[in-house]
């Protein structure tokens, strides 16, 4: 016979009241555990997709005149006597701490040309590389596999009236379109690709880059340090994160999972209510118990150990059951919440673990004044009968 | 030198704009062993005595002596302590605690000390065997009788063998025979040494008492000495 004796035997009697404490708070906790988990796995999808789809880091030459655009960022005004990077310097790029993080380096060559009736801006690329940051590129035809092959924006075509097989005549020389690719919605249905050292030759700038996009696989890793570490290896050049894509997405984010946090609060404040006063019930209930235990010489303090023991185990059990369901509840929002349908979701055992401590803090917090009032009922009055 | 020595004892109780004097100067001794009971109408403050007896209520005025101890001056939770050691309680209701087993009842005084499992359940053991429910351990009160509940809080009371032993109106909820049972219990356990103070408003209790006490109005009317005295000295 411990005190801890006491305390299990009263839970095991009064099962009802043990559930329903149970109830109030692990629905607090598998709130908070679903949609931390949510965020948490919307947070990896995105960094996941922003790995896979797209360059995060930009390198263009030191200039204040570059005023062309591409991709949505303003590169400023491209002047033939400016100071452009050289292939030489793209080994440098590979050569970085972060290498690791590094999926694609994408050198691009860029230069106006006349196709058909209109200018249109000739991107030369290495399609290896481009292809495979660019993967919602879809292609009629086929990507140019050679020298004098060409791949059209959607938006080029149809305004020069080509398709893929048909051959085109750029600075004079003619071009065959291996490809055109399928409507993007970007600047690139605009534009005409060919190979990098094709374009370079037609543009004249051979072993001449105009920028570099680079994919960094750096999903919730600080693309700032490979940005630096890129600029030390190419002094001469401007290397910037595209952070605005990243950032609109995960500020979005940021603002679900403040909601979340205020949501979880408040429900989490419910459960501890909850906890309160059905502990303070109970301890009405037992004023002659504990009339009893003070009589035959338990302590103040031993009165509060069983009440706060109970309350212990109970929050234990709401944790671990809380957990449970709320990670179950993130695994059937989460096809609804994420950006892709094969989201996957985040197990973390720092959530587990903080769900349950969580659960334990709240649980005693709130039962901390009931035990409080037990311990000081005088034996006389809750005995009555002396 | 009595065990228990009370001088002058007054308790008071104010209840909105009246006071009510429970106790009115009560001078008391009971030495080691004896067998007291205390009689009185309601509300003539007998309960009163056996709860500052106890070292539950603290009284307005004058002084409890138990066992050389200055009760009053010891601390809120140096008196639960107090109350751990030197005290046994028998109440009226039994307070018997439900969800435990009439083993395990016994034990509660054992659940804050320092003994081993084992030395609990023996002494626990032990304590049934001396009241004659040596069999029904393992049963909870709901599957007891009265007077076996009873005497599941008496051993209760025993289990710590305290210097003195207090109970409230013990056979206040059995009928004839249970009541007689006991008494008889009691009687037997003060043979063996045990100091009784036991407050019944029963007169057929007091013959198994060495003295009866009788209060009103808070205040000691009378002593006498018992049946069983009488025959001892006899």
């Amino acid at each position: 016979m411990k005190l801890h004796t006491i305390s299990i035997n009263n839970l095991r009697r009064r099962k009802a009241k043990m559930a329903f404490l149970t109830i109030g708070l692990m629905v607090g906790i598998a709130t908070i555990v679903t949609l931390l988990t949510l965020t948490a796995s919307m947070s990896s999808d995105i960094g996941k997709k922003m790995d896979e789809f797209g360059a995060n880091i930009l390198i263009t030459p030191q200039s204040n005149d570059l005023s062309m655009s591409y991709g949505g960022i303003s590169l400023g005004r491209v002047t033939f006597d400016q100071r452009e990077i050289s292939e030489e310097d793209l080994t440098r790029i590979t050569s970085i701490k972060n290498n690791r993080n590094i999926l694609a380096v994408s050198p691009k060559v860029l230069g106006g040309v006349r196709l058909g009736e209109r200018d249109a801006l000739l991107v030369g690329v290495n399609f290896d590389s481009e292809l495979k940051m660019k993967q919602w590129w879809r292609i009629f035809g086929e990507p140019p596999k050679k020298e004098g092959e060409i791949l059209l924006g959607s938006a080029a075509a149809d305004t020069a009236h080509l398709t893929p097989g048909d051959t085109v005549q750029l600075a004079g020389r003619p071009f065959t379109v291996a490809g055109v690719l399928e409507q993007t919605g970007s600047q690139d249905d605009s534009l005409v690709f060919m190979p990098l050292a094709s374009a370079q030759k037609l543009l004249g700038k051979e072993g001449r880059i105009t920028l570099v996009e680079v994919a960094a696989l750096c999903s919730g890793c600080p693309i700032g340090d490979m940005v630096v570490q890129i600029a030390e290896k190419l002094p001469e050049a401007k290397v910037t994160a595209i952070q605005q894509v990243v950032e609109s997405r995960l500020q979005a984010l940021d603002h679900f999972r403040r909601f979340a946090f205020a949501v979880a609060g408040v429900v989490i404040f419910i459960g501890s209510l909850i906890v309160f006063v059905t502990m303070m019930g109970s301890v009405t209930e037992r004023t002659t118990e504990i009339g009893v235990f003070r009589a035959i010489g338990f302590r103040k303090a031993h009165i509060m150990r069983i009440i706060l023991l109970e309350a212990a185990l109970v929050s234990l059990l709401a944790g671990v059951l809380g957990y449970a369901a709320g990670m179950g509840g993130a695994k059937l929002a989460l096809p609804f919440m994420a950006e892709s349908k094969d989201a996957a979701l985040v197990w973390d055992m720092a959530v587990m673990a903080g769900s349950m401590a969580l659960s334990l803090v709240v649980g005693m917090a709130a039962s901390l004044y009931p035990a409080l009032h037990a311990s000081r009922m005088d034996p006389t009055e809750a005995l009555r009968a002396l | 030198m009595a065990l228990i020595r009370i001088e002058n004892l007054k308790k008071h109780y104010v209840s909105g704009d009246e006071t009510v004097e429970a106790l009115r100067g009560v001078d008391l001794a009971i030495e080691a062993g004896e067998f007291v009971t205390i009689m009185g109408q309601s509300g003539s403050g007998k309960s009163t005595l056996l709860s500052v007896l106890g070292g539950m209520n603290h009284p307005t005025a004058g002084s409890v002596d138990m066992a050389g101890v200055k009760l009053y001056e010891l601390s809120g939770e140096r008196l639960a302590d107090f109350r751990a050691e030197h005290l046994g309680f028998v109440f009226q209701s039994f307070h018997l605690i439900q969800y435990l087993t009439a083993l395990e009842n016994v034990m509660l005084p054992l659940a804050i000390t320092g003994m081993k499992k084992g030395e609990k359940v023996q002494a626990a053991r032990e304590a049934l065997q001396r009241v004659g429910l040596a069999g029904k351990a393992d049963r909870l009160p709901s599957q007891l009788s009265g007077g076996e509940q009873e005497r599941v809080a008496i051993a209760r009371a025993i289990v710590k063998k305290p210097p003195i032993l207090l109970a409230d109106e013990p056979t206040g909820n059995l009928d004839t025979k249970t009541s007689e049972e006991v008494m008889a219990l009691f009687r037997r356990l003060n043979d063996e040494g045990q100091t009784v103070v036991m407050v019944t408003h029963n007169p057929e209790n007091c013959a198994y008492a060495d003295r009866t006490i009788v209060l009103r109005d808070g205040l000691i009317i009378s002593e006498q000495e018992d049946a069983v005295t009488t025959r001892s000295a006899a």
